[in-house]
């Protein structure tokens, strides 16, 4: 079983017992056809995910996994509606299956394709990430997926380009959200990052988590992980791809420019116009007390992503 | 004694004190709940879904009471008034216990970083200074006090207005991602004071 990639020791070296049982789930789950449980959760029609090779690198965050439930019904996903139990409430109305996923842009080979053509050699990784809304919680959340670079050298990237803009699903028969009146977002959801930042090495593709399939109110069937970053980055259920000579326009910043930056780097010492960022609350919460913790810079992962920014001001490009 | 010559003394009066009550019961019945079985009943963060129950009722509470004046006067039933009390001291209940909520779930215990925390959310400043509203308005609210603050007594309670103001300014600022609560009260208080304005003008061009 490979440990945890980086060679710094953590302050634990005990594998959380949730850790490692999820493990061992993921192990027999790849071997059979996947029974998908969960609220909102949908069975694919094509089992892609089963017989993917697991790699199990994970980049331990040396703190425990949030319970599936919680990560699973405590969600921001507006195409559902702004509460946060109305994704795990109405997210099954959305069908994911067929789903394609269009590459365009400065690529060298654009095109459409289905998600399982997308997937095809393209071995799953397993990736304990911190997870940090810019709303002041977080959550710990065993993702798999494929590193953003892995999937998008396949379309061969041009000299020219220079960001890669997402795009998630515009349905509004299937997306409740997107026909309220209230939703105030202009859709689709589109976010961005630049190509470096898309390139490193932690940022992937989700497509599963906890040892199964994304449940629809995770953003199925993929998805952007940049665990560095607050978690409206990491958009949800993405259908359009686009590699681009310029910054992209993001659907926060659009909205708020004030609140939302592009770049929307975990940066406990830039506050939120409306609230401090220097502590986050860990979920689950309880009667006894939101468990409380202080936020950490580039949300723990300074290490490996502060080179990315060298000598930017962060507070400027927040 | 407190009740017999309350408007509360009768069926009605049981009733609308009942109603006034039945936040408080549900969220006794779901915290019992939850402490029965942790995670089923307030979701990932209880303390957040608490504190803001409470808090969303004493501004429901607080725009009911604002309401009864003008629809004494839309449907000219003046016995309307003499509910304002009741609503007025329930929405101040509600307030504290919403306050005392945020003090036991939310807040942090460590002293630099509470004041830290304090000044760079302004949305606290907000609701504490609409608590602080209300907190003569419900000391006053007895019938002893009405007499002997006389006439200044109607002017103290037009404190309710500022209150309401920012009790709304500390709903949309700490709004996080869906507005459309903080705007729907809001705009029922713009409604609710915006009627006033209009009626004492009508009043005062009408006394020319």
């Amino acid at each position: 079983m490979v440990i945890g990639r980086s060679n710094r020791p953590k302050s634990s070296e005990i594998t959380p017992e949730k850790v490692y049982i999820s493990r061992r789930e993921f192990i027999g789950a790849s071997t059979a056809a996947i029974a998908l449980s969960g609220a909102g959760a949908s069975a694919l029609k094509k089992d892609w995910l089963t017989n993917k090779q697991i790699v199990r690198s994970s980049l331990l965050a040396a703190e425990s996994i949030t319970p599936i439930e919680y990560v699973t019904s405590y969600n921001n996903f507006y195409e559902f509606g702004s509460d946060k139990d109305d994704p795990s409430n109405y997210a099954r109305e959305m069908r994911i299956d067929p789903w394609s996923i269009e590459i365009e842009g400065e690529v060298g080979k654009p095109g459409k394709l289905g998600i399982e053509d997308i997937l095809t050699n393209l071995d799953l990784e397993e990736r304990i990430y911190r997870h940090r809304c810019v709303e002041a919680w977080s959550l710990v959340v065993p993702w798999i997926g494929v590193p953003v670079k892995k999937l998008l050298d396949r379309f061969e990237p041009t000299g020219h380009a220079k960001f890669v803009e997402f795009t998630t699903l515009y349905r509004p028969s299937e997306m409740r959200g997107q026909r309220s009146f209230f939703s105030g977002i202009k859709w689709p959801y589109v976010e961005g990052l630049r190509l470096d930042e898309a390139y490193h090495p932690l940022a992937i593709f989700g497509v599963g988590m906890y040892g199964k399939v994304l449940p629809n109110q995770n953003g199925a069937p993929l998805r952007l992980v940049v665990p560095w970053k607050y978690g409206f980055k990491s958009i949800k259920s993405i259908v359009k791809i686009r590699l681009t000579r310029h910054r992209p326009r993001t659907t926060w910043n659009i909205l708020q420019p004030r609140e939302y930056g592009f770049y929307a780097n975990v940066n406990p010492m830039v506050d939120h116009p409306r609230w401090s960022q220097r502590t986050e609350r860990r979920l689950p919460g309880s009667l006894r007390g939101p468990n409380r913790i202080e936020t950490k810079m580039f949300n723990g992962y300074a290490e490996e992503v502060a080179s990315l920014y060298g000598s930017m001001d962060l507070r400027k490009n927040y | 004694m407190l009740f017999r010559g309350s408007v509360l003394y009768n069926w009605i009066g049981l009733f609308v004190f009942l109603a006034c009550l039945t936040p408080i019961f549900v969220l006794t019945y779901d915290v019992y709940r939850e402490l029965d079985m942790p995670g089923t009943v307030f979701g990932a963060d209880p303390p957040e879904e608490i504190v803001h129950y409470l808090g969303k009722w004493a501004i429901r509470l607080l725009l009911a009471t604002l309401a009864l004046s003008p629809l004494s006067r839309l449907f000219k039933w003046p016995h309307l008034i003499a509910w304002r009390r009741v609503f007025g001291l329930f929405a101040f209940c509600y307030a504290v216990a919403h306050f005392l909520a945020y003090v036991t779930l939310l807040v942090e215990f460590d002293m630099t970083s509470f004041i830290g925390d304090f000044v760079k959310r302004p949305y606290i400043t907000a609701g504490l200074l609409a608590l602080a509203c209300m907190i003569p308005l419900a000391l006053t609210s007895t019938r002893g006090w009405q007499r002997r603050l006389g006439p200044n007594w109607r002017r103290l309670h037009r404190l309710v207005y500022v209150g309401g103001v920012f009790g709304c300014v500390h709903l949309l600022w700490l709004s996080k991602g869906s507005y459309a609560e903080a705007v729907l009260y809001s705009l029922i208080l713009a409604t609710l004071l915006g009627e006033r304005i209009v009626m004492f003008s009508l009043r005062a061009r009408g006394r020319q």
